[in-house]
């Protein structure tokens, strides 16, 4: 570790303790709060709005037409997903209004103490006004006692209708809950709306944004691939987390529902691949032939790289998509920029400099969410000099 | 980096040697499967079953690149739709798209019969696993069955129960079967009942077919068995949902027996699989991305996936919708030119335009040098698969086009000698 770097940290944690002394009084901080446990997400809404298929579509890779044999939940299903961060999704049943029920009183800091976000799910073919109703009670009760709280709307099940229609429900539904909560008074609720479907991919989109709320330093991660799409004349770039196909970063430019798409469907292709012809064991005997003359070298050093790349060039426009995986559960996807295939060595080398910067941004929040990524800014400026 | 660049030009002068000795093979059979190379392949395949059984459907993914949920715009079929298909260049399907309402049937098999059940290559028939009236189903197609027996013998048929992904996973196998049971014992109801009514017809036709007037009239009272053989169908069933990779499995047995030169096309893939040392190669259709060919070296014979085909085909062709979303291009258009995709130290592999109307994917060991010079490879020998693309050239000059493939293959490796 260069003296550089130290220094950096040193100054970090003494930022830390002076922010840490003057917010001392106040509510926890969001960040040292998910520290104690994974975050959690919660899903609710009305029974039969489309929960536990979201569930099963973004977390347990369920084909969406298969979501039609899924039994309704009676209980909360609690999920546990171990990715780039260990986070924890619960699935509540819509039968069981947790703020109104004679027979069972819910011990609220236990559902609610370290939750990351409460996705409420509403049914957008259905008659909303219900699900709108129990909503707002819902975040009147979380404003009163659990404030930091996203709450993330997804009006779900909008495949078919058409963009109009769309539009007018989710700004009837934003109304409806705004003059609500304004009416009680409180002001700037953490509510944000998502049009859903499990049928595209609308649905990892927004799980997309969900989960950035809850990155700690998102900022420093979104800095990297912007240097990246900048130096290396890339269109887009996306960090996926590979298991959920959610982009956990982006660059800074404009978001793209189309490039997101391409994207996340190259890393299905990508997945795919790595299953059918990487998940067997290779017989010794093979390894012997190909480790025997000519080439004289264990199989890992005629290989240029230990991780997965790909790339792929459209007919079109020669626009290239490339694929690094970063580690086990993260990969970089990029579009590049016309004619830019010819470069890869040199875009190779670049990217190999920005993964590296990744892996030790991740190694570096993990265990303590609040220091800075010292390291991995000073090796991504290195990248830019590349 | 030099030290790669040397190992790379190794690699592919062996490997041009075995090709070229691949090629002279071929050349030994010479002008003879040449010309077989050359003819023009016309089959006649009818679609056929009950009217909203999906037969439309699943042409339109397999041939027009439609998704699957956008079939449900089609409207039902109204008498017969004819298309022609040409795959491969050398083979075309004139598919008979079959309207399945009653009327349209009963019409198939009076007034138009000769018509439509003559010169069949290929029946498929689709069976409706959700269907209300099973039995209805059935009659209908012993009728399409003693018809095709009666006009065109020697046709393929291949059933398939459809729709499957309406039925719960687990039960899936259980109702296939049951259906399978059932299938069969109705198609063999069928050839007996075709026996046994119109043993005349049956007879003459059995005549005329094969034109031994003495050998009719001496063995065929004696031996009814010989008969009995004759009328049995090459039947296969299928489960298949346009839904999942099972379309892919199916119309790629289809499309597999139609193929011409299949024996050439397989020699010359595993010479090529051989020589750059890859374990295992695809050869992909280029609209419909099913699987015409394939070889696995002995480490390829392992993988323990025995769907990969069907799920290469699949996610492919998903792939290309992808693309043409992506891009604004339409669907039937060529999409990706070039795929590669190293795993580390596990595999590499890439998929690329072959001929003008394959694709070729081929996976292989990992390591740069390997991989860069296979990537060379096939590159080269793409000529070796020229016939593939059809009729146009003429027998003396496809002989040419193999030597020269040779001369073009160590022109390629003293190139390479040369270069560093």
């Amino acid at each position: 570790m260069s003296p550089a770097v130290l220094s950096l940290q040193r100054i970090d944690e003494q930022n830390r303790q002076r922010l840490q002394k003057k917010d001392g009084a106040k509510a926890p901080d969001p960040t040292t709060a998910q520290t104690k446990g994974k975050p959690r997400l919660l899903l609710m809404g009305q029974r039969r709005s489309g929960k536990s298929s979201i569930s099963s579509v973004v977390f347990h890779k369920l084909p969406p037409s298969e979501t039609l044999f899924l039994e309704s939940t009676a209980r909360i299903q609690k999920d546990s997903l171990n990715s780039f961060m260990e986070f924890q999704v619960w699935d509540f049943p819509g039968q069981i209004d947790i703020f109104d029920n004679p027979n069972f009183t819910f011990d609220m800091d236990a559902i609610f103490g370290e939750i990351g976000a409460l996705i409420w799910v509403i049914d957008a073919q259905d008659d909303y006004l219900e699900a709108v109703a129990r909503l707002n009670t819902t975040i009147l009760h979380l404003q009163r006692g659990y404030p930091h709280i996203n709450i993330e709307v997804f009006i779900h099940k909008v495949d078919g209708l058409s963009d109009d229609y769309k539009l007018d429900i989710q700004r009837d539904v934003t109304i409806r809950i705004q003059d609500e909560l304004s009416d009680q008074g409180v002001e700037n609720a953490p509510v944000n709306f998502h049009l859903t479907s499990i049928y595209n991919h609308s649905i990892f989109e927004a799980f997309s944004k969900v989960i950035q709320k809850l990155i700690p330093r998102l900022g420093q991660l979104e800095a990297m691939l912007t240097n990246l799409c900048r130096t290396c004349r890339f269109e887009k770039a996306y960090l996926f987390d590979v298991n959920t196909k959610i982009y956990i970063a982006t660059d800074s430019t404009p978001e793209d529902m189309a490039s997101y798409e391409i994207c996340s469907d190259y890393v299905d292709v990508i997945i795919d691949f790595t299953e059918v012809y990487g998940s067997w064991q290779r017989t010794q005997q093979w390894r012997d032939r190909l480790e025997g003359e000519p080439w004289d070298q264990p199989l890992e050093d005629q290989v240029a790289c230990e991780w997965a790349e790909s790339g792929m060039v459209l007919s079109d426009a020669q626009r290239p998509i490339m694929l690094r995986e970063v580690d086990r559960f993260l990969a970089l996807v990029a579009i590049m920029k016309e004619g830019s295939y010819d470069k890869m060595p040199q875009i190779n080398m670049n990217v190999d400099v920005v993964v590296k910067g990744l892996t030790e941004f991740f190694e570096i929040t993990k265990p303590k969410e609040t220091r800075i990524n010292a390291q991995s800014i000073s090796s991504s400026a290195a990248g830019n000099q590349n | 980096m030099s030290d790669h660049e040397t190992t790379t030009t190794g690699t592919s002068s062996t490997a041009s040697a075995s090709a070229a000795a691949a090629a002279g093979d071929a050349g030994v059979g010479g002008a003879a499967m040449a010309a077989q190379l050359k003819k023009v392949k016309k089959q006649k395949v009818l679609l056929m079953g009950k009217s909203g059984s999906g037969k439309s459907s699943m042409r339109s993914i397999i041939f027009s690149n439609y998704l699957a949920r956008d079939t449900r715009r089609l409207g039902a079929t109204i008498d017969i739709d004819l298309s022609h298909v040409k795959f491969l260049g050398n083979l075309t399907l004139n598919l008979w798209d079959c309207g399945g309402q009653e009327a349209f049937m009963e019409n198939y098999l009076s007034q138009q019969r000769a018509h439509v059940f003559s010169n069949v290559g290929v029946l498929i028939y689709v069976f409706d696993i959700e269907s209300r009236d099973v039995e209805r189903d059935l009659a209908t197609y012993v009728n399409i069955i003693s018809a095709l027996v009666q006009y065109s013998r020697e046709a393929k048929v291949f059933v398939l129960i459809h729709k499957m992904d309406l039925i719960q996973p687990l039960k899936r196998e259980e109702v296939f079967d049951h259906r399978v049971d059932v299938v069969r014992r109705k198609t063999a109801e069928a050839v007996a009942i075709v026996r046994k009514q119109k043993p005349e017809q049956q007879l003459q036709h059995y005549h005329q077919q094969h034109y031994h007037p003495q050998q009719f009239a001496t063995s065929s009272p004696m031996t009814p068995g010989a008969l009995i053989r004759d009328v049995d169908i090459d039947m296969q069933l299928f489960a298949t949902s346009i839904w999942d990779q099972s379309l892919y499995k199916a119309w790629a047995s289809i499309i597999h027996d139609l193929v011409p030169n299949l024996s050439v096309i397989e020699t010359q893939l595993a010479s090529l699989g051989v020589a750059i040392d890859a374990d295992e190669i695809l050869l992909f259709e280029r609209t419909s991305f099913l699987v015409v060919s394939k070889w696995s070296g002995p480490e390829g014979e392992r993988n323990p996936y025995g769907d990969r085909f069907e799920r290469m085909s699949n996610i492919l062709k998903s792939w290309k919708h992808t693309c043409s979303k992506f891009t604004g291009t339409p669907r039937n258009a060529e999409q990706f030119s070039d795929f590669e995709y190293k795993m580390g130290s596990n595999f590499s592999m890439f998929v690329t335009k072959f001929t003008t109307n394959t694709y070729i994917l081929v996976c292989m060991p990992p390591g740069e040098a390997r991989f860069n010079s296979a990537r060379l490879n096939v590159a080269a020998a793409r000529p070796w698969f020229k016939f593939l693309d059809g009729p146009a050239v003429a027998t003396s000059s496809s002989s040419q086009a193999m030597a020269s493939v040779g001369g073009g293959m160590g022109g390629y490796g003293s190139e390479s000698n040369a270069g560093p």
